[in-house]
């Protein structure tokens, strides 16, 4: 039944046609993004008028002995119909996944739940689906992992795109977006019952959209990526008839530069078998205009989210021009 | 072949007997079959839906909105369930995103709104589906609209149970285990017809080989090789099989459909399982019953395809030859069937219900097959005058070509007193039983627990009220049902204590137990919940119970009160006036609801019990039909020596009535052996209570008037034949003298 359930909520069409997990779905009745500056705190709580909206944290993570760990901490709001309902009537359809990679191993969990009651939100504080929650710290677990860690930024919120209005595709499907990517992270990850005390660096995305894909879009491949130098990269190919790409330049005290479509160039160089599908774990990045020209390395090939709608998520190590680290998300393979 | 096939050109009676035997058999027999395959269709698709159902539950008196998402919050994995009784339906409200579903067989509610149901109502929100009969499935939002906000408990998902919270682990029994025993009941019931109907295609296949010898024998002797013939043969009878095969699934069907209601109430009441009442038609019934039709005439037809086998080819064509190796056959059977009995005694000592089933099984097989001994025996005793002594001695004759028949005979009246006696102890018993265990005046339930507190302030002391809960647990290790008693006058009074340690109710309200008799324990045995002080009787309850006293069950089972037994004056009207949400029933209306069940559960045995008499009278009439045309010769020299044709056809008529009457008289202990067995060993084995054996000779009689009218009724048509045989037939006989 969940399987049924989540192809409910992510697919309004029974079609994996329209765009990957049916994001490329018509709008009707739902707001649609507009151009303009946020309004914080406000706009750090949900947006029940738009169909989905998503709070998506990555760490990178190193403990005492230098082993690395990538955590991931997501939920996704999807709407049946706009705009919040009472109690058991309400519409929205809250979706956690959280996950922590090694380079032995990837563990990955799933939660729904429904709005209205509780179960599951976000304010302007917090964003929780059961006992798993983000505020200051991130906290969520699964079969055999866990993990607890504080978050601190560092830096400003960073709008992406046009001030926040990012545009998904050459027929103008938008969303509005933005960025934490200057958490510094401490904690601890629990894995197999062993507890590791961990610090590194996260980066919260905030996304929210009536219908973020045109409809040839299949799938994306996206970049976030924090460089020794302090700068930060956002990057996405999103596939379709002909890709759309995009990048964020961030300096090191946030000042976003938004690249124009095509001007980060994204090569794939190998490609792993994860769970009987071709997927691409190394990756070269250009773009000249900063002077990037790097490859990409996934920490573990097999961080392959194997929920009830899979993609690949994991951390990766970046190499070349600008040397950092960062995650990388590919969906729709 | 077409010589072959022209005897039944010539006899068409004997023919249609042949076909009616072997379709009675093979419908009593599908039927049977399609009505157990319809009740496990239904259990099958209630496990694949309800995933809530088996899952432990978490209950408290109360569950709010905000208690679950407190849980949910804390981490543990429940899901919420709201539920309640909806236009005569069991509605279940779910949680999708919460609730697993192990069968995959849960729609995606959320806000459309929809109730699904086994039924179609008039309500546009209902949505007919292959739902268990009696459930409808809904969201929880549904639901709470019509119930109300508050989680009628929680499902456990996995891990472990929140503090606060009782859980009640599902039964583990399925409905599948449960109602074992009572469709294994009605397999045997099958069985047993399959078998009688067996007799009589064995009673018409051996009489048409019989007569047919002379024309075996020319066609031996024209150089038709035995193999040959007897492949035709079984050609022959396999087209026979199939037709009354068909026939008879389609009969069964007929059955199936008419008994299913009755047997679908019975399900309901004794066991809470849900079967629809409509039989679908399943392909697999018309090959298995076509498979058994064939397989039936095969073994009924097998012994005499056998001898036709090993016959010379010029053995000698007479009937008497036949009589006299039957004599011998007969000491042999007789022997079997003492062997038999041996066995079915022996049989006794085997614990388990199938082993029950054999000493059923050998019990009235071997009584058939003693039964022409036992009737040549007793015939030999009887005697007097010329006309007496020949008689008799005819009717030994007779014996081998009836005796198939007869066993039909016995084997229906066996069944039906062993079966008839059973139900008539069990309905003493049980109605007895119902009148003690209901001795309240009035019970009535609450929704919740708030009406139930206005109720009782309502009440006041116009009744003295006695609450009564009941839940589910495990103890030590089987899934039990676990009763809370007060201790009252009317209880001590009326409660039917089957064993009791002394002072039994004064040590349950300081801590022992009762236990039901399904528990299989004694005053002073020890259970993990405390040491047994009473045994009771539960008829019609399917599991094993035990009761504590309500304090000790508040405290392990923190529930709300809701249902209560009341002692008053009150009438029952009042207290639905002021309280239209309350269920009120009478002790009347219960004990009634309760006969109704149990007339139901019998009426299937009855109706089978009706039906096996009438094959059985088919079978004495199909013996008939074909032994008076053998029976000239026999008859010629005594119409020569001045007997006149009406007196001899007066005399047949005699006999046959003689022999039912004979037979019945043998049957009666038969039965009576037969309904110890059932009431002692079957139902202890099946359902877990043993019965007192009440004797009822009135019941006996009537059988045995019914016996006579049957073999009357049998005998009427070729008596009449023999009344008006020409003369001119009866001297033949002495010119064609062999």
């Amino acid at each position: 039944m969940r399987g049924k359930v989540l192809a409910l909520i992510l697919l309004a069409a029974p079609a994996f046609g329209q765009g990957f997990a049916g994001l490329g779905t018509d709008a009707t009745g739902f707001a649609l993004p507009e151009r303009g500056p946020f309004a914080f705190p406000a706009d750090h709580a949900a947006h029940p008028a738009f169909r989905i909206e998503w709070w998506y944290v990555t760490a990178n993570l190193t403990a005492a002995d230098g082993t690395e760990y990538g955590a991931q901490w997501t939920l996704f709001r999807s709407a049946l119909a706009p705009f919040e309902g009472e109690g058991w009537a309400s519409p929205q359809v809250w979706l956690g996944h959280a996950a922590l990679t090694t380079a032995e191993t990837h563990r990955a969990a799933e939660k729904l739940a429904r709005g209205g009651i509780g179960q599951a939100g976000a304010t302007t504080a917090e964003a929780w689906i059961d006992d798993w929650r983000l505020a200051d710290r991130m906290t969520a677990h699964g079969d055999g992992f866990a993990y607890d860690l504080g978050l601190e930024a560092t830096g400003p919120l960073v709008a992406q795109g046009d001030g926040g209005y990012s545009v998904k595709s050459a027929a103008g499907q938008a969303s509005r977006y933005y960025s934490q990517p200057f958490f510094r992270a401490s904690g601890s990850v629990e894995l197999d019952g062993r507890t590791i005390p961990v610090t590194g660096t996260a980066w919260l995305d905030r996304e929210w959209s009536s219908q973020p894909l045109a409809e040839d879009q299949s799938g994306w491949d996206w970049f976030s990526l924090s460089f020794d130098d302090g700068a930060r990269l956002m990057g996405f190919r999103l596939r379709g008839t002909t890709d759309y790409t995009s990048a964020t330049w961030i300096a090191p005290d946030g000042t976003p530069d938004p690249q124009p479509p095509g001007a980060l160039r994204l090569t794939p160089l190998r490609t792993a078998q994860v769970e009987g599908r071709a997927v691409p774990v190394e990756w070269r990045l250009e773009l000249p205009a900063k002077g990037l020209d790097i490859t990409t390395r996934a920490l573990n090939d097999h961080a392959w989210n194997l929920l009830t709608i899979p993609y690949w998520e994991g951390p990766i190590r970046a190499a070349g021009s600008h040397p950092g680290h960062g995650y990388l998300e590919m969906t729709g393979y | 072949m077409n010589a072959l096939l022209s005897h039944w050109r010539r006899h068409p009676v004997q023919a249609l007997m042949l076909v009616l035997g072997l379709a009675l058999a093979t419908a009593l027999w599908t039927g049977v079959q399609a009505i157990n395959a319809e009740a496990r269709a239904s259990y099958d698709r209630a496990a694949s839906t309800l995933a809530q159902d088996r899952l432990p539950r978490l209950v408290a008196p109360r569950i709010t909105l905000a208690d679950y998402v407190a849980l949910r919050r804390a981490g543990w994995q429940v899901s919420p369930v709201i539920e309640g009784d909806w236009n005569g339906l069991r509605l279940v409200g779910i949680e999708p995103l919460t609730m697993p579903s192990e069968g995959g067989g849960s729609p995606d509610f959320l806000t459309d709104g929809v109730i699904l149901s086994s039924e179609a109502l008039d309500d546009p929100r209902v949505r007919a589906a292959d739902l268990p009969p009696g459930l409808a499935l809904t969201d929880i939002g549904v639901a709470a609209g019509i119930f109300g906000q508050d989680i009628s408990y929680l499902v456990l998902v996995s891990g472990a149970a929140p503090p606060g919270y009782s859980v009640i682990r599902p039964t583990g029994a399925d409905l599948s285990q449960l109602t074992e025993s009572f469709h294994l009941n009605l397999t045997a019931f099958g069985w047993l017809a399959f078998g009688v109907g067996l007799f009589i295609v064995h009673s018409a296949v051996g009489l048409a080989f019989e007569q047919r010898r002379a024309m075996f024998r020319t066609l031996r002797a024209l150089g038709v090789s035995a193999r040959r013939l007897a492949s035709m043969l079984l050609a022959e009878l396999l087209i026979f099989a199939l037709v009354a095969g068909a026939a008879g699934v389609g009969l069964g069907w007929l059955i199936a459909a008419a008994l299913l209601p009755d047997v679908a109430a019975t399900l309901r009441g004794l066991y809470g399982a849900d079967v629809g009442g409509t039989l679908n038609l399943r392909a697999e019934w018309w090959l298995v019953g076509l498979a058994i039709a064939v397989l039936g005439t095969l073994v009924a037809a097998g012994q005499s395809i056998w001898r036709l086998w090993r016959m010379p080819p010029l053995a000698p064509a007479q009937p008497r030859a036949w009589a006299r190796e039957s004599a011998r056959a007969m000491r042999m059977q007789a022997l079997a069937g003492m062997g038999l009995w041996l066995a079915s005694a022996a049989l006794l000592l085997v614990p388990g219900l199938w082993a029950g089933f054999a000493v059923l099984g050998a019990l009235l097989l071997g009584g058939a097959l003693i039964l022409p001994f036992a009737l040549a025996v007793v015939t030999r005793r009887l005697g007097g005058g010329v006309v007496a002594s020949w008689f008799w001695a005819d009717t030994r004759q007779q014996l081998p070509g009836l005796s198939l028949a007869l066993m039909a005979l016995l084997l229906a009246l066996a069944a039906n007193i062993g079966v008839g006696t059973m139900v008539g102890s069990f309905r003493t018993t049980f109605t007895a039983w119902l009148d003690q265990r209901l001795a309240a005046d009035l019970y009535v339930e609450a929704a919740d627990a708030e009406t139930a507190a206005r109720l009782l302030d309502w009440l006041g002391d116009r009744a003295t009220v006695l609450p009564m809960i009941q839940t589910e647990d495990t103890l030590d290790g089987r899934p039990v049902e676990v009763v809370g008693m007060v201790d009252a006058p009317l209880f001590r009074r009326a409660w039917p204590l089957l064993q009791a340690a002394t002072g039994a109710w004064d040590r349950l309200a300081a801590g022992d137990v009762f236990v039901n008799e399904q528990m299989g324990l004694s005053p002073g045995d020890e259970t993990e919940m405390g040491t047994v002080a009473g045994v009771y009787a539960d008829y019609g309850n399917p599991m094993p119970q035990v009761i504590l006293s309500m304090d000790r069950h508040r405290a392990a089972y923190p529930l709300p009160l809701l249902r209560y037994a009341l002692i008053t004056d009150l009438p029952a009207a009042d207290i639905r006036e002021a309280f239209p949400t309350v269920a009120v029933q009478n002790q009347a209306a219960i004990r009634e609801a309760s006969v109704q069940v149990f007339e139901r559960t019998f009426a299937v045995t009855g109706a089978l019990n009706v039906l096996t008499l009438g094959v059985a009278a088919l079978a004495i009439f199909a013996s008939l039909l074909t032994l008076s045309s053998l029976r000239l010769p026999q008859l010629a020299p005594v119409w020569a020596a001045g007997m006149t044709r009406g007196r001899l056809a007066g005399l047949e008529f005699l006999r046959t009535l003689a022999l039912a009457a004979l037979v019945w008289a043998l049957a009666l202990p038969m039965g009576l052996a037969l309904a110890w067995v059932l009431l002692a060993v079957v139902n202890v084995e099946a359902f877990g209570w043993r019965l007192p054996m009440r004797l009822f000779p009135g019941e006996w009689l009537r059988l045995g008037g019914l016996s006579l009218l049957a073999a009357a009724l049998a005998a009427a048509l070729p008596v009449r034949r023999l009344a008006r045989v020409r003369p001119a037939e009866l001297l033949k006989v002495f010119a064609h003298e062999r």
